[in-house]
């Protein structure tokens, strides 16, 4: 139990980082690999903000003077957070556009018979 | 082939990730520069929202940045899908009255409640990104429920992106001319603590960034819908 | 409380590893909207409310539309 209490965001964010590098290894789909790194994205997000906890922490808002600041949680990690979450979607954004434009040309997705394909 | 050198990869990984776990402890420490955030926070910038304060003030710079990554994101977008020229014509179901109607009831509202979390960036949880998120998420509304009755005015779309990004940089290099000669210096007044006009540049820089970041998403899903 | 999180954590890591055995891709996005939706809510349970509005606006909402509309414009199965 003592085992769980400390270990149990690192086992969901280690384990969310090697599921999504797994599917980036070894499906052939275009758009299965984007889903892959989209996975792997969440996974490293949710590692970030985990190291940043305190025990009995709580939120870093002073919303009324009277909140002690002795036991808030590190706001650091947070604005980071919020950062990488924005750049994700930008990538994701043009991944898939390109991806488009390849169904367009070859007319299939699957990336082992496009490196067959001679020019 | 690929599956079974993918998995013993990933175990030698993971035997390395768990040796060196062991030296980040879960929920003990807090390091300095949080501790100088937290207690020095409210009196040098105003805002009651510690992570706000971080994003826009203390680190004002990489915020500038993101907001270029995805401005990039945008045109590169609109670079690649430019010249696909569509030549079928799929089957659409015309929407029924019910559908088409409660979209266009509901679009003010979920407007509203997107600039609400962008104005009210500092005081409570929210912000210019999560703000301007949703304000995408309302004009997605209206593509999927009547599709072909109402288009997006073009021109207020550029006009408000442009303005958005904009204001953010003049505000920055007005910092860097008066006062302590920093970017993105905090050289207006800071008013009244927990209330809606304080904290300095930081609600101005805020509905900048929500403008900017709302239009910008309602193109790019505008640019993927649409039949060139 | 340590009984919610573990539940949590053992449903999210079943809907990514469900995400790889789908053969239809809209499956597949909708396994990975289920990954973003959990992640936003243990992010609150680790006392980050902003971080929470972030992810379940922006990561799991916009980015399941733009796969849908990108589905829709090429092929549905994986061959």
């Amino acid at each position: 139990m003592d085992f769980l209490h400390n270990y149990i965001y690192y086992i969901g964010s280690f384990g969310l980082i090697f599921i999504g590098i797994f599917i980036m290894i070894a499906k052939r789909n275009y758009i299965k690999v984007i889903i892959g790194l989209s996975i792997l994205d969440t996974g490293v997000n949710l590692f970030l903000i985990s190291v940043g906890y305190i025990n009995n922490g709580t939120a870093p808002i002073f919303s009324k003077s009277a909140i002690e600041a002795k036991n808030m949680v590190d706001p650091v990690p947070q604005a980071l957070v919020l950062t990488a979450i924005v750049i994700g979607v930008a990538v994701l954004g043009l991944a898939l556009s390109l991806g488009i434009r390849l169904y367009k040309h070859y007319g299939t997705l699957n990336l082992q018979k496009i490196k067959e394909q001679k020019w | 082939m690929r599956k079974i050198i993918g998995i013993i990869l990933l175990i030698i990984i993971a035997w390395g990730i768990i040796i060196s776990l062991q030296e980040i402890p879960f929920g003990t420490s807090r390091s300095e520069v949080a501790d100088y955030y937290i207690n020095k926070g409210i009196e040098e910038t105003g805002a009651a929202n510690i992570v706000t304060s971080v994003v826009v003030n203390y680190r004002g710079l990489d915020t500038l940045g993101e907001v270029t990554i995805l401005f990039l994101a945008a045109i590169g977008l609109g670079a690649v899908l430019a010249t696909i020229i569509r030549k079928e014509d799929r089957k659409t179901v015309k929407a029924s009255l019910i559908l088409s109607t409660g979209c266009k009831f509901l679009f003010p509202f979920v407007l509203l409640f997107g600039a609400y979390i962008f104005i009210h960036g500092h005081l409570t949880p929210g912000g210019g990104f999560q703000g301007g998120a949703i304000i995408a998420s309302a004009f997605l509304l209206m593509y999927l429920g009547c599709y072909k009755e109402k288009r997006i005015n073009e021109t207020g779309i550029i006009i408000s992106e442009s303005l958005g990004g904009l204001v953010f940089v003049i505000i920055g290099l007005i910092g860097l001319a008066v006062g302590t000669h920093y970017f993105l210096n905090n050289f207006i007044p800071k008013g009244e603590f927990n209330t809606l006009l304080s904290a300095g540049i930081i609600p101005i820089i805020y509905v900048a960034i929500g403008f900017k970041v709302g239009s910008e998403l309602s193109k790019i899903i505008e640019l993927l819908l649409e039949e060139s | 409380m340590i009984f919610i999180v573990s539940f949590l954590v053992i449903f999210m890591l079943a809907a990514a590893i469900s995400a790889y055995f789908f053969k239809d891709l809209l499956n597949a996005v909708i396994a990975s909207y289920m990954v973003s939706l959990i992640a936003a809510v243990l992010f609150y349970l680790l006392q980050a409310p902003d971080v929470a509005i972030a992810e379940a606006s922006i990561g799991a909402a916009l980015v399941t539309a733009i796969f849908v509309i990108a589905i829709r414009r090429t092929r549905r199965h994986e061959e």
